[in-house]
């Protein structure tokens, strides 16, 4: 089990308290898209990704933005046991959808990326390393159930 | 992956917008690192004081964040203009390659938290490209 400190629950707990769940899903999830143009093949349905633009302009990519953090605020509110929370996430991500794991922590660095520049100053070294690691076992969880 | 032309133009704009705070970005990328990963510090168990912000720190981080602008403007040919700088990490300071990539995610951080207007997703695209150019470029001589 991972063993969270306090300073590490609260910061968790605080940074998703304030957060604009609308604004910062659909920013991390559009960022991903351009940042590791990879990304898109998972979302071939998704009308126009031509170019940055279109894909921060995409209504299915902000929508499906808002999904994932929404996905994201289980663990928050699990952190004792993101693994049990997230087996069946992972098992639909790897059986259904067929996801390469490593597209998590793809998603997990833009993610860390967008928090830092709504937070800015108060982004302090200890809080990424609260916010990485807590990312890390949320990664670490959704690629448990692949086989 | 290698940089375009339009990556190039990217780079070399966002830098002249960010350059004024070099040694800021170098020191507080640096802190991050030996924070966020304490197995980087131990490259430098010859410090006196490994702690966010510390004399050595920023010294080191304003050195690193000078080998960048180097690799800004040898940007046309990043493993020529770093040759030097690659011999000296392949024979002597011997950083493991996996640890260019932690600092650069770092610098990435420290880009976002100081830039959050300008480092937009086509900054952050370039400036990913860029440092992994660069890493690429230091362990050019490793083996």
């Amino acid at each position: 089990m991972v063993q969270w400190t306090d300073f590490e629950r609260k910061t968790i707990q605080s940074i998703f308290e304030k957060m604009d769940y609308d604004d910062v899903g659909p920013a991390a999830l559009s960022r991903c898209l351009v940042v590791y143009p990879w990304t898109q093949r998972y979302f071939g349905n998704f009308g126009n990704l031509y170019n940055a633009a279109a894909i921060q302009g995409n209504p299915m990519v902000a929508a499906h933005g808002k999904t994932v953090l929404r996905g994201l605020d289980r663990a928050v509110k699990n952190m004792d046991d993101i693994k049990a929370t997230y087996a069946e996430l992972s098992v639909l991500h790897s059986e259904k959808l067929r996801v390469d794991p490593d597209n998590f922590r793809l998603l997990a660095d833009c993610l860390t990326i967008v928090v830092a520049a709504r937070m800015g100053a108060d982004f302090t070294a200890d809080v990424q390393g609260a916010f990485q690691k807590f990312l890390a076992v949320v990664v670490s969880s959704l690629g448990r159930q692949y086989h | 992956m290698s940089l375009t032309a339009k990556d190039k133009k990217m780079v070399k704009a966002f830098w002249a917008k960010v350059a004024g705070k070099a040694e800021d970005i170098g020191c507080d990328a640096l802190s991050r690192m030996l924070v966020v990963y304490p197995q980087t510090k131990t490259y430098f168990s010859h410090w006196k004081d490994l702690s966010p912000g510390s004399a050595p720190v920023r010294k080191h981080g304003g050195t690193i964040m000078g080998g960048i602008s180097l690799a800004v403007a040898s940007i046309d040919d990043i493993s020529a203009g770093l040759l030097s700088l690659s011999e000296l990490h392949a024979f002597q300071l011997r950083v493991d390659p996996a640890n260019f990539k932690i600092l650069s995610h770092n610098i990435l951080v420290v880009l976002a938290v100081l830039f959050p207007k300008d480092f937009n997703p086509e900054a952050h695209v370039a400036m990913d490209k860029f440092l992994a150019a660069v890493g690429r470029a230091l362990s050019e001589k490793y083996r």
